[in-house]
């Protein structure tokens, strides 16, 4: 089976573990071989959170710098740092809405623009979908479901081989019960954005 | 019901690896499991703790690595399937009933899991633990996946049975904290009592008995080579003349570097999952007929020295290479990609590595280092010792856990960090030898683990520093596991002794003895420069609950502050204390009232009283 290797970026607390989780338990439902590593620990607290994805034969759980096939990214910047992952087939999912890094407030470095962040990214990968999750994720009723809006733009965009109905079904498995119609929500949220981006 | 004791067998779960192996260790009927925290072995000590409370399992979270160690040493000795857990660095703190419990032995399974640290995602250093193997004369037992991770915590409890002796199972993080699909199989009950049967001459580690014991120890140690040699964990894949000799993740980097280079036919790899003793036959026939070994193993160059000892013997001359300036490092962790290109080059492949795109006119993007949580009682101990102190030629020894993290700007509380307990012990010694004031950081847990053994240290040397204890209640940074200052009834279980810091820290004899409550800024401040003062040992104990861990109990309401109208944009508040709340938006400072939790040191320090409490709309 062919692979494809997808990165997660996000801030600690964005959900990225949870999204994680529900992708590799769409792709046991598909019937699709699925290896995944993650940081925990020290990063979490407020740093930078990465985790790999592997579907498809490959056997390892990591991904190198320049092999991504695919990176969802939870918050603009963490793309544009993670930029060392992709190359020029690899296709860009990402959330729009900032997430400034504390160290902004105090003076060390500045927030770059998004829209110009964006067109960067655009020039340099196979194409970019660039959505306003957060904004998708309060109207689906939580800040908390931005991951799964994220979700529904990554199945939206083909770029993965997953079946809608899995992941579907993956959120309902995992989501904790009263949030699960919220998730699906968002879910079809961020599968809309996509087809009118 | 635990979702590790499903009852679904041969049902594929995707399970973390760490829960891989507490469900291999209940499918081997583990009666009793003993540990200190520490990252990447962390949610495999929760869950066999979460286990325990539906089952037989007798867990403890012990006082460190030494004590979780003997307590299991015990139970092994009596009958009972024991697990003890670790982090790599914890395995030192337990180096020394390591070494001599491998004289004595064990009657049931007795699996030791160190989860070593390649890369350093969350420790102070990166050593590997396959020496303790070589150094305490135990089999050493080395998953490559998830998958493998849990059969083979089952095979090293018949491993440890089969020999008498401790089993060391050594993980990495890459399997720690990867996800896979798990197959479920039949799950033993747990046993956690049985028999202690006395024989002093097995038992009491007397010279007389420990001479004996070793010739003991080495006899089994070559039983364990045999059983290496015919262990079906030490495998070969593949075919072809040009070796590759692995373990651990660098199995599957090397996997699949041979298909990503198409190298099948070309290649054979011997992967070794039963790396102590190293399975010498198996890899003296390995080498015969191969032109070329590479040797790929994350860490020190264990099996590369094995290997080409074991090649001298067999008068084999072939390039044997592993670490070398080309090839690879003895530094950080390995990726697929960097095995692949090394292959390559060592086989003489041709090979273009992927190219990343262009970084050339990327913005630089802010650094994002981890930080000390919103409302984080350290944060303001750390800012009223600053202002306490200010002044003094200070310096600030620290420990391990949440607080280490003080040491970033604008904090800068933090200069010397060694390792558990060491901030009272490096104290002594700082304060001794040189002219400065000295006043050390240490939290709750690390305290118990082995900070009081340095101020016993502190207190009858009559050295001069001051003490800072941060007591959040937790242990935090893993993941909040009770410590014996913990008040378990609080979180609902029952049984437990909690244990005061205070009356431990007066009991000693400590001179000055101070407890502030750190959200009282100057009341804090005042009661800091007086304990700065005293000459001797003085201690501050510092009291206010995580506050991650009391919203998780719901004891915290979290009740948002706000900056106000008043504020002339001194910014005191984050340029001394960088709460991450804090942001700037056109040049104003606010708060982000989804985070603040309203411990209200900002509003204590704003000049123009500026910072008042969000009103509820």
């Amino acid at each position: 089976m062919e692979t494809t290797r997808l990165i997660v970026v996000a801030v600690g607390g964005q959900g990225n573990l949870l999204a994680s989780k529900v992708l590799g338990e769409a792709a046991l439902l598909d019937g699709v071989p699925v290896r995944m590593s993650e940081i925990h620990g020290m990063a979490q607290r407020g740093g930078v959170v990465e985790s790999a994805i592997v579907f498809g034969d490959a056997e390892s759980t990591i991904i190198s710098d320049g092999e991504a096939d695919i990176l969802l990214g939870f918050e603009p910047s963490e793309v544009v740092r993670a930029m060392g992952r992709c190359n020029a087939r690899t296709r860009v999912i990402t959330n729009t809405a900032p997430l400034r890094p504390f160290t902004v407030a105090i003076g060390q470095g500045v927030y770059p623009d998004v829209d110009e962040m964006m067109s960067l990214v655009r020039e340099r990968v196979a194409d970019l979908i660039a959505i306003d999750a957060l904004a998708l994720a309060r109207q689906a009723g939580s800040p908390m479901t931005m991951n799964i809006v994220l979700l529904g733009a990554l199945i939206a965009s083909g770029a993965l081989g997953l079946s809608r109905a899995s992941v579907e079904k993956a959120i309902t498995l995992r989501a904790k019960k009263a949030f699960v119609e919220m998730n699906l929500n968002a879910f079809r949220l961020g599968e809309g954005a996509v087809a009118t981006a | 019901m635990h979702k590790l004791l499903s009852e679904k067998i041969d049902k594929e779960v995707l399970l973390l690896g760490n829960e891989a192996i507490a469900r291999g260790a209940v499918e081997a009927g583990v009666g009793f499991a003993t540990t200190y925290p520490g990252t990447p072995s962390s949610e495999l000590s929760l869950n066999l703790f979460q286990i325990s409370q539906e089952t037989d399992l007798y867990f403890e979270y012990s006082t460190n690595e030494k004590v979780a160690l003997e307590v299991a040493a015990a139970a092994a000795n009596s009958g009972v399937r024991t697990m003890c857990m670790m982090k790599h660095v914890g395995l030192n703190v337990a180096a020394d009933p390591l070494v001599t419990l491998a004289y004595i032995g064990v009657t049931a399974g007795l699996v030791i899991l160190t989860a070593d640290d390649p890369a350093m995602f969350s420790s102070q250093n990166e050593h590997d633990n396959r020496y303790y193997g070589k150094l305490a004369g135990l089999p050493v037992l080395e998953p490559s996946s998830v998958e493998e991770a849990k059969e083979m915590t089952r095979v090293a409890f018949e491993l440890s049975e089969t020999l008498g002796e401790p089993v060391l199972l050594r993980t990495t993080t890459r399997i720690n904290h990867s996800s896979a699909f798990v197959t479920l199989k039949e799950m033993k009950t747990p046993i956690p009592t049985g028999n202690f049967v006395p024989n002093p001459m097995g038992y009491v580690t007397v010279p007389a008995v420990s001479r004996k014991l070793h010739v003991k120890l080495l006899e089994n140690l070559a039983k364990a080579a045999a059983l290496s040699d015919a262990s079906d964990l030490n495998f070969t894949v593949g075919d072809g003349t040009l070796g590759v000799i692995c373990n651990g993740v660098s199995y599957l980097y090397a996997r699949d570097a041979v298909q990503d280079l198409g190298l099948e036919g070309q290649v054979k790899i011997l992967r070794i999952g039963f790396s102590n003793p190293m399975p010498e036959w198996m890899i003296k026939d390995f080498i015969n007929g191969c032109q070329k070994v590479l040797v790929i193993e994350e860490g020190e160059p264990v099996m590369e020295e094995a290997v080409k000892a074991f090649a001298q013997e067999a008068c084999e001359t072939l390039p044997i290479k592993g670490k070398a300036d080309d090839l690879f490092s003895r530094l950080s962790e390995f990726d697929p990609a960097m095995v692949r290109e090394n292959m390559a080059r060592f086989f003489d492949i041709p090979y273009t590595p992927a190219s990343s795109v262009e970084k050339q006119g990327l913005p630089e993007i802010p650094q994002r280092p981890p930080n000390l949580c919103s409302g984080c009682s350290h944060r303001a101990t750390f800012y009223e010792i600053k202002k306490a102190a200010k002044g003094m030629d200070a310096m600030f020894p620290s420990d391990i856990g949440c607080y280490t993290l003080g040491f970033l700007p604008p904090l800068s509380m933090g200069d010397f960090v060694l390792c558990m307990g060491a901030s009272v012990s490096s104290a002594c010694g700082f304060s001794r030898a040189t002219n400065k004031k000295v006043v050390a950081f240490i939290g709750d847990s690390t305290f118990f683990h082995s900070g009081i053994t340095g101020l016993v240290n502190a207190v009858f040397n009559n050295h001069n520093f001051t003490l800072v204890i941060l007591d959040n209640g937790i242990t935090a940074m893993t993941g909040h596991q009770p410590n014996p200052g913990v008040d378990m009834e609080q979180m609902n279980f029952p049984g437990y002794t909690s244990i005061s810091i205070e009356k431990v820290v007066r009991s000693l004899g400590v001179g000055h003895v101070t407890l502030i409550k750190p959200f009282k800024v100057k009341k804090s401040i005042a009661a800091i420069e007086e304990a700065l003062a005293f000459e001797g040992v003085s201690v501050i104990i510092s009291q206010e609950p995580c506050a991650l861990h009391a919203k998780g109990l719901k004891l915290l309401k979290p009740r948002a502050f706000t900056v106000t109208d008043k504020c002339l944009d001194h910014r005191d508040c984050i340029n001394e204390i960088a709460c991450p709340s804090f942001y700037l938006d056109n040049g104003r400072v606010h708060i982000d009232a989804d985070t603040c939790v309203g411990c209200a040191v900002c509003a204590q320090i704003c000049p123009e009283n500026a910072i008042m409490p969000l009103k509820k709309k």
